[in-house]
């Protein structure tokens, strides 16, 4: 045995570079916030002139109109706001779900031969740039029911990401890594679960990311199109306060749009910290 | 210990015991034509620690991706037990997404090792290299220093009976460098393995070996053997011992021929 391998490796331990909250990460969103409430009263009391006021209520309007008030009947009120918001939110987790297994899947197919990687990489830019609203026709014909179409909408608008950034991370293993398990006589499969999808995990994520607030924005877009009686979706909605003009339901609708869709995306940030960042290091972009 | 002459001019090799790896005629030549090997021979027995110094791009670690089987050579043959080869990359090549315990498990686990084994093994080689009490940090926690002795522990879980090592400590500080080589040489005691190590550093190369190899460049060819007789255990003050600076200025100046 060797006695020289006594010396005290502690000293080579470098810190954690744990992020620690700042009084500046709070202060920053909030200067911004008041600036951007700032720039509405502006908008809506100063600069548009006063027979176009209706089209944009100042902030506190809308806060009493559309936040404040439950529901008065029709569609008016923060309740309807709230069911059809519940009502895209499902077809936006649904379809996001559906897309995360079709497009990952998808990328470990491509991952694992050129030429498919090839073949497919056109029709994903493509997909991803087809302008939906010219596509409408085709889906309706095609698909019965407007839960499947929105569905078809969402996973339409949000593979791309996951997609692109799933190949990308599992085929960021490096030469010798790969090398290690080729010693060892690894299997495809041991190479794929051991290897390359762990690898790809910090990829993965941003891919989620991505994706999820596109799914958002999928099933918005996919209400205006696709609608159907009783309980509507929150693009629907807003789609309903814009053609009868009413300015503080539609600016709550769209807010409230919003902030599902940033919900979304800071629960897919704390997925991401949660299962990578003890040995990932992201510092920026969370 | 016995020392036996090789060279390419020297093939007819004389051993007491079995080879654990041994290179017969073996010749490299890339698709683009590039010639990296020329005619390599050479013999390695256990208890043996060969080094193999030579200028940049001269084939040194396409002799070990071949006797590790990465790489097959175009020419002559190649022995070596090839499900007992520990091979030590350039870098720690560590998974960043594994602790220091499960990184050391990784080669045991893809050879199917049961899970209480593995761990028993793994907990013994993390001990050999020092490492205990780090078993639980990831390896960006980790400085290069200790990144590589993870990566030795992990090639150690197998005891394999040949270690090929491609310039493990080049990127590491003088230091730590150093510190690393008599931690090597400790293992290769008490582990009793065959070594071949390729460095660019002449001071690494005499500390360690029992025997230098030189190599040329563009054909990689060996021009010079050079038995290093010191005993183990080797301790520092051996580098400042005046048959050592002989010692390396002969590998030098071996190196200076396999140069012009």
């Amino acid at each position: 045995m060797s006695d020289s391998m006594n010396i005290d490796p502690s000293l080579e331990v470098l810190p954690d570079n744990r992020e620690r909250t700042r009084v500046a990460d709070l202060l920053g969103p909030a200067v911004v916030f008041a600036l951007f409430i700032g720039v509405w009263y502006l908008l809506s009391s100063v600069i548009l002139p006063e027979h176009k006021r209706f089209l944009l209520p100042t902030p506190h309007q809308v806060v009493k109109e559309g936040f404040l008030v439950w529901h008065t009947g029709e569609r008016r009120g923060f309740y309807p706001i709230l069911m059809s918001l519940w009502d895209s939110a499902k077809v936006a987790l649904i379809g996001l779900g559906i897309t995360i297994v079709v497009g990952m899947a998808l990328a470990t197919l491509m991952s694992t031969r050129r030429w498919l990687e090839r073949a497919t990489w056109p029709y994903l830019v493509a997909v991803q740039s087809a302008p939906i609203l010219a596509l409408t026709p085709l889906i309706r014909a095609l698909i019965d029911g407007s839960m499947k179409q929105r569905l078809l909408v969402v996973v339409l608008i949000s593979i791309f990401p996951i997609v692109s950034n799933t190949l990308f991370g599992l085929l960021s293993a490096e030469k010798s890594q790969h090398e290690l398990f080729t010693l060892q006589g690894a299997s495809k499969w041991t190479r794929l679960t051991k290897l390359q999808f762990p690898a790809a995990l910090p990829n993965i994520f941003v891919g989620l990311r991505i994706s999820a607030g596109l799914a958002v924005i999928g099933a918005v877009v996919g209400d205006f199109y696709f609608r159907q009686g009783g309980v509507v979706g929150i693009g629907a909605q807003i789609d309903v306060y814009r053609s009868r003009l009413w300015g503080a339901e539609l600016i709550t609708a769209i807010i409230m749009a919003s902030v599902l869709g940033l919900v979304v995306f800071l629960f897919f940030g704390w997925l991401s910290r949660r299962a990578i960042g003890k040995w990932h290091i992201t510092t920026r972009g969370q | 210990m016995q020392y036996h002459a090789v060279s390419n001019t020297e093939s007819d090799i004389m051993t007491l015991q079995p080879a654990a790896l041994s290179f017969h005629e073996v010749s490299m030549v890339f698709p683009d034509g590039t010639r990296a090997l020329e005619n390599v021979s050479l013999s390695i027995s256990p208890g043996e620690f060969v080094t193999v110094v030579g200028p940049s791009g001269c084939g040194k670690s396409t002799l070990l991706r071949i006797a590790s089987n990465l790489e097959t050579a175009t020419g002559g043959s190649c022995n070596i037990d090839r499900d007992s080869i520990g091979y030590v990359f350039q870098d720690a090549t560590l998974m960043p997404w594994r602790t220091v315990r499960r990184n050391v498990e990784l080669i045991a686990e893809l050879h199917g090792v049961p899970k209480a084994e593995r761990l028993e093994r793994a907990a013994r080689a993390i001990e050999l290299v020092g490492l205990n009490g780090f078993e639980d940090k990831y390896p960006r926690q980790l400085s290069g220093g200790m990144r590589m002795r993870a990566s030795l522990a992990r090639s150690l879980v197998m005891q394999p009976k040949v270690f090929l090592f491609d310039e493990p400590f080049g990127a590491l500080d003088e230091i730590t460098r150093e510190r690393l080589n008599d931690e090597l040489m400790g293992l290769f005691q008490s582990q009793g393995f065959a070594g071949l190590f390729i460095t660019h550093s002449i001071a690494e190369a005499v500390y360690m070996s029992t025997k230098v190899l030189v190599m040329s460049a563009r054909p990689g060819a060996i021009t010079a053997a050079i038995d290093i007789p010191f005993g183990f255990p080797r301790t520092h003050d051996l580098r400042y011992r005046p048959e050592f600076g002989e010692l390396c200025a002969q590998v030098s100046h071996a190196l200076r021929g396999a140069h012009s």
